[in-house]
């Protein structure tokens, strides 16, 4: 099924007699979803582009491609970087509006610019009951009522089938350099990424790769903005890490490339076995990925986040054991869920939030359940 | 301002209701002699009073349970209190209700630098989080103009933002977990020191909800290292479309200041009159600040005044040191003093997209003239929030009713627009009646339906946020 109108949708979802799995670009078939394909692709385009007030609104099926083509041409983008799942997971497709923000889709400028759910300023929905809702608006600040853009952000289609969203984007910046520290263990990365992330220095990007494009290890952290500021501050996290095997790069080319490899976990694209995602304290890291025992992995978010591939039908859970954060499996089958299961009196809030917004359970079953 | 009829059922128990809450408190932590609880019966909209049944101060998150499962078996209506400085009535008591406050539980309970957040206990004030991280010079980046008094807990509840949030965002964007606890006791942990959520973005929600899902007793906040410096620059210019231009064009420039401030004609001349920061004599200001790198401001710096000098300003004056940054920052902290000296005011609140600032300006003056009533403007021009301030005089019958609906009129102009009734301030009791001029009744259903989820018997900070007969088939159930 694919609606062409927001009203299409909303009755499709009102005569819905069984379960529908939502689709936007398909990119990313994570998570137990079950149902008849409802497809988005048909609920396309850029609304509203006014760069002078830093907004865009677009329907929820327009392709992630053309939001930054349309935002390149005014010198702007989405700063929270959303990742390309389609290396890692195999899919083809084009990545849509929809997808993104209902995954809360955000990369390695997380640690500074915020999350996609940051830069959601409204929404339009179609809830399980085929109402037309709204929330939020296209200003910077609102605090009219409950802020569902929010719980909408990273819902994964289990509370309704957004329609549209309106976001605040920010300039492109003029230049980027990465600091490249060489050879750090993985004990040894995140206090580095800390001290980094705790100067003024304005950091955009702390990745660690235990395997970097050498072989080695590598320590990477970004700074972007105004050309002489980012030499500037190059400058001086070089100096904070005297001593150590220090290089900058400042090439356009090969500082896109490098990011969006940390970004797509390019790393593990070729590499067999499932893939998990495990938010953290940063500095737990080092101890949560001794406990996994991984074959494989990929420190973003200053350490925040953890890419860990391990054998097929691993279960990370239980090697993780407890710990402040989250793991969800991106890739693989098994047994274990794909999201992390939540203490009994929070997942009692968010059923009792799924049957409200979605009496029937039509939308995405089984997904984050 | 109406609100709902007291229940009897509730005011006949009074004595019992306080002897189960003193047989959990320490004595002092349970207010009801009634000249005691006179400093609990309004916030900072004190238009509006109303005595609470009692006040709790209580000093743990275990107490904040017990008395939270008391009042749930009881069937008491809980308001809880940060402060008191809301601005839209969200702390009003009703005489069935218990005032919570958490002013004592004020304990910063953690700081860590390597993963760069504070937590505390929300009773604290705003400014004092910050303090607490001042000497690792660190801070944290919220920052109402209130923020001397307000406290987290009141942030969180009303999603406070202040003139620093262009670039670091409002409270949402920088509270990273809560300890809460439910309105039937059950004590909950939402986020944390990790960076998103897990499963459906809870805390999310709970920002901005108006005290009206649970209460917030620890906050897990991120912190921020400070920029190597900060510096200003005033600009006077005709007109208010030209100044609203060169907003739009610094932002597409692709420069991104921390703070872009607009002031009017009225208000210009207002806080000169008080606070003598030398403004020029001018129809329109922008104080622009921006940060970073002595290298890095000099170069933004270069860019805004090149930008500026394109709309024919009536006076540039960038700060040369710290003591001519603070007077020209001077007269705009003093607007709201300055505006109470010479009038009685209404602080309205209301958003706008950038790109209809001259068009609402425009409109905001030909309405003062139909009311006969005059307005001052400043606000936070980068991101749209508007806090028109309408002149009235208090004494005078029927001025504040003038008042009020003027203002209701300049916050429906605001809608019409594209922008909301409220960027920072909250709704309330201010803003309840005008919500279905935002929302329609299905968009209202669906908030209601997830107070529903979190408090089902609707007994947390009652009235406030949804219009009375909009919830008054909730309220009735929820009282049998
Ligand atoms: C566990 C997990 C973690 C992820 N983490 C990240 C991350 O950190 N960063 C990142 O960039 N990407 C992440 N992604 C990938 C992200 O989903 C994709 O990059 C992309 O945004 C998906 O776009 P799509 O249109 O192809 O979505 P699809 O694959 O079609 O859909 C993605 C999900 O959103 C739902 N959906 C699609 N459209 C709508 C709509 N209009 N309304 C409501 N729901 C809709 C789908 O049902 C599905 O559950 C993650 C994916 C998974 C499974
Ligand atoms: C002079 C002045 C200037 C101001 N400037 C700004 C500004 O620049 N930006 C801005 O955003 N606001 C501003 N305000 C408004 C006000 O300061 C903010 O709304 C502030 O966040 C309120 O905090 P408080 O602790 O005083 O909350 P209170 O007034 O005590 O309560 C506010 C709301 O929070 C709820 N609440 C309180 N404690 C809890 C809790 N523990 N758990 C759950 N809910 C709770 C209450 O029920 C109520 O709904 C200003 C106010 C004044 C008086």
């Amino acid at each position: 099924m694919r609606p062409e109108t927001e009203a299409e949708l909303a009755e499709t979802i009102k005569a819905a007699s069984g379960p529908l799995r939502l689709r936007g670009g398909g990119t990313r078939a994570v998570g137990r979803s079950t149902g008849e394909v409802l497809e988005t692709g048909g609920l396309s385009g850029i609304v509203l582009y006014e760069p002078g007030a830093l907004t865009l609104v677009a329907r929820a099926g327009t392709p992630l491609a053309e939001i930054e083509a349309a935002l390149e041409a005014e010198g702007q983008r989405l700063p929270f970087e959303p990742m390309d799942h389609r290396g890692l997971l195999g899919t083809t497709g084009a990545p849509t509006v929809g997808g993104m923000a209902a995954a809360n889709a955000s990369g390695p400028r997380r640690v500074q610019a915020g999350a996609c759910r940051d830069y959601m300023l409204g929404v339009r929905f179609v809830d399980g009951a085929g109402q037309i809702l709204r929330n939020g608006g296209r200003v910077m600040k609102n605090v009219t009522g409950y802020d569902l853009v929010k719980l909408m952000a990273g819902s994964w289609g289990t509370l309704g089938v957004l329609t549209e969203v309106a976001f605040k984007v920010l300039p492109k910046p003029e230049a980027v350099a990465s600091v490249l520290l060489d050879g750090l263990t993985q004990e040894a990365a995140p206090d580095a990424m800390a001290r980094a992330l705790g100067s003024p220095f304005d950091i955009s990007g702390a990745a660690h790769l235990p395997e970097g494009p050498e072989g080695t290890p590598l320590t990477l952290l970004r700074v972007e903005g105004f050309a002489e500021s980012v030499a500037y501050r190059a400058e001086r996290l070089r100096d904070l890490f005297a001593g150590s095997a220090v290089r900058i790069e400042t090439d356009p080319k090969r500082n896109a490339a490098l990011w969006r490899d940390i970004r797509d976990v390019a790393p593990f694209h070729t590499r067999a076995g499932d893939v998990w995602r495990i938010s953290c304290k940063p500095s737990d890291g080092p101890e949560l990925a001794a406990r996994l025992g991984a074959e494989a992995t990929l420190f973003d978010w200053g350490g925040g986040l953890i890419w860990a591939l391990l054998p097929e039908g691993s279960d990370a859970r239980a090697r993780l054991g407890t710990f402040g954060g989250h793991a969800t499996r991106v890739r693989g089958e098994g047994e274990s869920p794909v999201f992390q299961p939540e203490p009994a009196p929070v997942a009692a809030l968010s059923r009792g939030l799924r049957a409200r917004f979605d009496p029937r359970g039509v939308l995405n079953p089984g997904l984050m359940a | 301002m109406q609100m709902p009829e007291p229940d009897t059922r509730v005011l006949s128990r009074k004595a019992q209701i306080v002897a189960r809450l003193r047989a959990v408190l320490p004595d002092d932590a349970v207010i009801e002699d009634p000249a005691e609880t006179r400093a609990y019966e309004c916030d900072a909209l004190t238009a509006y009073r109303c005595p609470p049944l009692c006040a709790v101060l209580p000093a743990s998150t275990e107490e904040v349970s017990a008395v939270l499962t008391i009042c749930h078996e009881e069937g008491v209506p809980v308001v809880p209190r940060g402060s008191g400085t809301s601005l839209a009535g969200g702390a009003l008591p009703t005489a069935d209700s218990v005032i919570l406050g958490v002013a004592r539980m004020n304990e910063v309970l953690e700081t860590d630098y390597a993963n760069r957040f504070i937590r505390v206990q929300t009773g604290r004030t705003n400014l004092s989080v910050s303090g607490a991280v001042e000497e690792e010079e660190f801070f944290y980046a919220p920052d109402p103009s209130s923020q001397l008094a307000c406290a987290i807990a009141g942030n969180i509840a009303m999603n406070s933002g202040g003139a620093h949030c262009l670039k670091y965002g409002v409270t949402t964007n920088n509270l990273l977990g809560v300890t809460m606890v439910l309105m039937d006791g059950t004590v909950i942990e939402l986020g944390g020191a990790h960076l998103d959520a897990g499963g459906l973005d809870l805390l999310g929600v709970v920002c901005g909800s108006e005290g009206q899902l649970g209460v917030v007793t620890e906050a897990t906040l991120r912190i921020l290292r400070k920029p190597e410096g900060a510096r200003p620059v005033l600009m006077g210019f005709g007109s208010n479309e030209v100044a609203g231009e060169c907003v739009s064009d610094i932002i597409k420039a692709g420069v991104l200041p921390v703070a872009i401030e607009f002031m009017d004609r009225p208000c210009i001349e207002a806080c000169e009159a008080f606070a003598h920061a030398g403004y020029p004599d001018c129809e329109a200001l922008l104080i622009v600040e921006v940060e970073g790198s002595e290298a890095e401001i000099a170069e933004q710096l270069g860019l805004i005044l090149q930008i500026a000098r394109r709309h024919d300003p009536v006076e540039l004056r960038e700060a040369q040191d710290a003591d001519e940054a603070a007077r020209i920052w001077l007269g705009r902290k003093s607007a709201f003093g300055a505006m109470g000296q010479i009038n009685d005011y209404m602080c309205l609140d209301g958003t706008i997209p950038v790109s209809a600032l001259p068009l609402v300006l425009r409109r905001i003056g030909e309405m003062s003239a139909e009311f006969g009533l005059g307005v001052a403007n400043v606000f936070h021009a980068g991101d749209g929030n508007m806090h028109p301030l309408i002149l009235f005089d208090a004494n005078k019958p029927g001025d504040l009713e003038l008042c009020e609906r003027f203002g209701a009129e300049i916050l429906k102009l605001c809608v019409e627009v594209g922008g909301c009734l409220t960027g920072e301030h909250g709704v309330g009791i201010e803003k309840r009646d005008l919500m279905t001029v935002q929302y329609g009744a299905a968009d209202l259903e669906v908030q209601m339906a997830v107070k529903d989820v979190f408090d089902p018997e609707w007994l947390l900070n009652p009235a406030k946020v949804f219009p009375l007969d909009v919830s008054a088939a909730r309220r009735v159930v929820a009282a049998e």
